[in-house]
């Protein structure tokens, strides 16, 4: 430890170079061959697995791990990629611990279920790394398709569509493809410029075309993307960022969670990454969790994430809290910004405890902060949206809004958790709905 | 602490544990060791006669076939008898003998099928003060082509007439080891009895081809691209061992003759389960193979605490205790029956006796929305897959149904006598029932 941790205000450099690059090495290492046979031995090969079930996308798990534990990797990320053409990036994003692992039948005998996500890395990391692409694009349809967005959903529905010979054009905001995958997850989660190297291994199927930085509003209009295509799937996430309703909100220091952690994600140097002593991260989501821990293997001294109601009802897993608190976050529950102190830039926020009914208990919390990030939720952008519910697109179950010839999925669409792996189910799903619309 | 000494026709051990003929026993440096971990007994790597020795291949000698984690549950072998000079291993036997006279040595030995050849060796042998010698007549692979080993283990008439020699020649307990690569092992064994034998040990290893490569097509283990069958031994051997023992132990013509017990004894439960079968004692190599000798440690305690548990003080109490429960699939009690009962706190509804049964079996198990798994009295036949298939032990269990009680499958009530297929009406040829 340098003595720069020390050093309040926000600062780059407080690590040494060693240290950032440990900070940020892979979260869970990838298992070597043998490590994969030992875990894929554990599997039951259960009959109608709950894992399977389990899964939004419904990889067929028992057989890909099968597959693994009889030497044959490649058919095990077969099995996997059919299923769910993100399968790479799933198996590192996955919160397995509430969805397959939670239900693998060794999770409830013994309490620690056969390592599928990890197996599930093993085997499409196998293939990937081989740049094979092991599924053939079928004969041209004629038909064109725009898809909005370059995330999980933008990209599994343009997969399929491709695969089943549809020509199809990726419009996105950002200079890059990957969506949140690119811009959004924790680094330790997906080192190595992995979701790139996922994209450029995708997009081997042929047929897909980008254009970057064109998106609704920018250039583009619903009603120009249904006369020029045959179809149109939106999968443009959740771009707007809910404000936190605090008094002073916009002094110097506070930011949203989600622009740090792209920022993280894209920069080339992390020790050029300026950052808080004190940091206080509001929100209880994933993204909470990937500001807050991120914040601390940055070089913040103190990382405090504060969240309005209990544990219980935090976004974010049990797992991520548990590698929130062994990273030396701060958990404070129960509490709601109410003013952001400074003179121009935050020098301490102020917050009053809650009862579980949100209701303010009087009692007040200071907490000292040069940086504060928001994680408070996203919305919904964009004007002349197809019909919503709530504050997301209206769908039906397989992706189709309330205006005919456009379909939608991911965390814009209504329906499902916001995961990587919901979105890749749903943009699958309505790419298959659209092919069938575009070939009766 | 139960008492382990063994008295094995008239040898004395401080405990049933021996190694076989074998690779640990081939020099004095092991079996040194051995007897420091704690070997009962060894039984030294077949001599064969004097003169040039043979001569082993120059790439692997074993192959394996493995479970989960790469756990070794067969291993084949094509080593030879011992590839060192006749004299070199009589002295070491002597020296070792003397250092530790409450250990037993028996010598394993191999010679042509002559008369003049065990006349020549048995001498030599006897000199040692060893306690007593093993005929090898099991070894499966490169003697038996010679006219040695399985090639005498399989014509009785030879065991009987080797046995014969060796009594006449040799002053110390003989004892026949017998190949199991036969289709009925009480015809050796009756044999080695005939001819005077104090005991047979078995099995020795069986023909066996662990691996093909799918590259180089060659069997493993390959030799320069060419793989030859090799004796399996190991824990996957044990139930074909063991069932060899009991036919040996239940058998007139056979019952009685001590036998030392040999095939996958690997832990403290395997030996108790073979000297219940009727052997005097045990002889391990695969095991020590795998996990060096410290494992008898293990075999010792397990085995003496289980016989306390049981108030067992000597080998001797339970000794040969299974035997009379050994028998003919047309004495098996037609009117004991069974259904499987599931307990529904231990499942954990990985489903695969639901599988299992559902499309290999009865369609005895029925599988609720909610994963619930439960037997269908009315088509269980008690076969027990779903027990075998089941991860968790004791999940799944076969319950005995009380006579009086109507089996639902067949609609008939349990009979509470006894009754086999000898007097079953489907029997075409059953006897009335006195």
């Amino acid at each position: 430890m340098t003595s720069d941790v020390f050093e309040p205000g926000i600062q780059s450099g407080r690590l040494s170079p060693a240290e950032y690059q440990a900070q940020f090495s892979d979260l869970h290492p990838p298992l070597d061959r043998h490590e994969a046979l030992v875990a894929a031995d554990r599997c039951y090969f259960c009959h109608d697995a709950p894992c399977i079930t389990a899964c939004p996308t419904d990889i067929d798990i028992p057989l890909f791990i099968r597959q693994i534990a009889t030497g044959t990797p490649d058919a095990a990320a077969k099995t996997i990629l059919s299923q769910n053409i993100m399968g790479g990036m799933c198996a590192r994003v996955c919160p397995t611990e509430t969805l397959c692992e939670q239900a693998c039948v060794r999770e409830k005998a013994e309490g620690k279920p056969v390592l599928i996500g990890q197996l599930q890395r093993f085997a499409t990391d196998h293939l990937q790394a081989q740049g094979v692409h092991p599924f053939v694009r079928a004969a041209s349809t004629g038909k064109t398709v725009a898809v909005v967005g370059a995330g999980p959903a933008g990209l599994s529905c343009a997969h399929r569509l491709a695969m089943l010979g549809h020509d199809v054009v990726i419009h996105d905001a950002r200079p890059k493809p990957g969506g949140l995958n690119e811009y959004g997850i924790a680094a330790y989660k997906t080192p190595g410029g992995f979701a790139q190297a996922e994209v450029d291994w995708l997009m081997q199927i042929g047929g897909i075309s980008f254009r970057h930085e064109s998106a609704l509003g920018r250039g583009l209009t619903l009603e120009t993307l249904k006369a020029e295509y045959d179809a149109v799937f939106l999968g443009v996430g959740l771009g707007g960022v809910n404000a936190l309703g605090a008094e002073g909100e916009d002094k110097q220091g506070v930011s949203d969670a989600v622009d740090f952690i792209a920022g993280l994600r894209q920069a080339s140097d992390l020790a050029a990454l300026p950052i808080g002593r004190d940091v206080v991260v509001i929100g209880g989501g994933m993204t909470a969790v990937d500001a807050a821990v991120q914040a601390r293997l940055l070089g913040a001294l103190n990382v405090t994430l504060v969240y309005r109601r209990g544990r219980d009802r935090m976004n974010a897993s049990v797992f991520e809290q548990d590698l929130a608190a062994s990273k030396g976050v701060r958990i404070v529950t129960h509490a709601v910004p109410v003013a952001v102190h400074g003179n121009g830039a935050v020098r301490e926020i102020e917050f009053e405890y809650v009862d579980d009914a949100m209701k303010g208990t009087g009692q007040m919390l200071k907490l000292p902060a040069d940086q504060v990030f928001k994680a408070i939720g996203q919305t919904l952008e964009g004007e002349g949206m197809p019909e919503l519910d709530g504050r997301k697109i209206r769908v039906d179950g397989t992706g189709r809004t309330s205006v005919a010839g456009i379909w939608a999925g991911g965390d814009c669409a209504s329906g499902g958790d916001d995961l990587t792996v919901t979105a890749v189910a749903e943009g699958r799903d309505a790419a298959m709905d659209i092919h069938m619309a575009l070939t009766k | 602490m139960a008492d382990l000494t063994t008295d094995f026709i008239g040898i004395k051990t401080p405990n049933p544990f021996w190694l076989a003929s074998a690779p640990p026993t081939d020099k004095e440096y092991n079996v040194r060791r051995a007897f420091e971990a704690g070997w009962g007994g060894v039984v030294w790597k077949t001599l064969g006669s004097e003169g040039p020795p043979v001569v082993n291949v120059n790439g692997p000698r074993y192959g394996a076939i493995y479970g989960a984690d790469r756990r070794l549950l067969g291993l084949n072998n094509i080593e030879l008898i011992t590839d060192r000079d006749l004299f070199t291993n009589l002295e070491e036997i002597k020296r070792v003998k003397a250092d530790y006279p409450d250990r037993a040595i028996i010598v394993s030995i191999m010679v042509p099928c002559e008369e003049e050849a065990w006349k020549a060796i048995l001498p030599l042998v006897e000199d040692t003060g060893a306690d007593g010698i093993e005929l090898n007549f099991g070894c499966p692979h490169g003697m038996s082509e010679r006219g040695m080993g399985a090639a005498v283990g399989q014509v009785p008439e030879y065991i009987e007439m080797v046995t014969r020699w060796c009594k006449q020649y040799y002053s110390k307990p003989v004892i026949v080891k017998l190949t199991p690569n036969i289709t009925d092992i009480r015809k050796p064994a009756a044999a080695a009895k005939a001819g005077g034998a104090d005991a047979v040990s078995l099995i020795n290893t069986i023909n066996s081809i662990t691996s093909v490569n799918l590259d180089t097509m060659s069997p493993e283990p390959s030799i320069d691209g060419k793989g030859s069958h090799g004796g399996y031994c190991g824990p996957a051997v044990k139930p074909i061992a063991m069932s060899m023992v009991s036919e040996i132990a239940r058998d007139p013509e056979t019952r009685g003759i001590p036998i030392s017990g040999i095939g996958g004894v690997t832990t403290w439960r395997d030996a108790a389960e073979f000297i219940t079968l009727g052997c005097g004692n045990v002889q391990v190599c695969t095991a020590a193979m795998t996990y060096g000798f410290k494992i008898v440690q293990e075999m010792i305690s397990g085995l003496s605490d289980w016989m306390d548990s049981k108030g067992h003080t000597s080998i001797e109490d339970f000794k040969g205790a299974a035997v009379p429960n050994v028998t003919d699939w047309n004495q098996l009690n037609l009117n004991y029956i069974a259904k499987a009962k599931i307990d529904q706190d231990l499942c954990i509804s990985c489903g695969r006796c639901f599988a299992a049964c559902e499309d290999t079996s009865h369609q005895a198990i029925a599988m609720s929305e909610n994963r619930t798994f439960s037997v269908i009295d009315a088509e269980c036949v008690a076969c027990n897959l779903c027990v075998n298939v089941c991860p968790v032990e004791n999940c799944i269990t076969m319950e005995a149904m009380a006579p009086g009680a109507t089996d639902p499958r067949t609609g008939k009530v349990v009979q509470p006598d006894y009754a086999n297929w000898t007097t079953h009406p489907n029997n075409p040829s059953a006897t009335a029932a006195e």
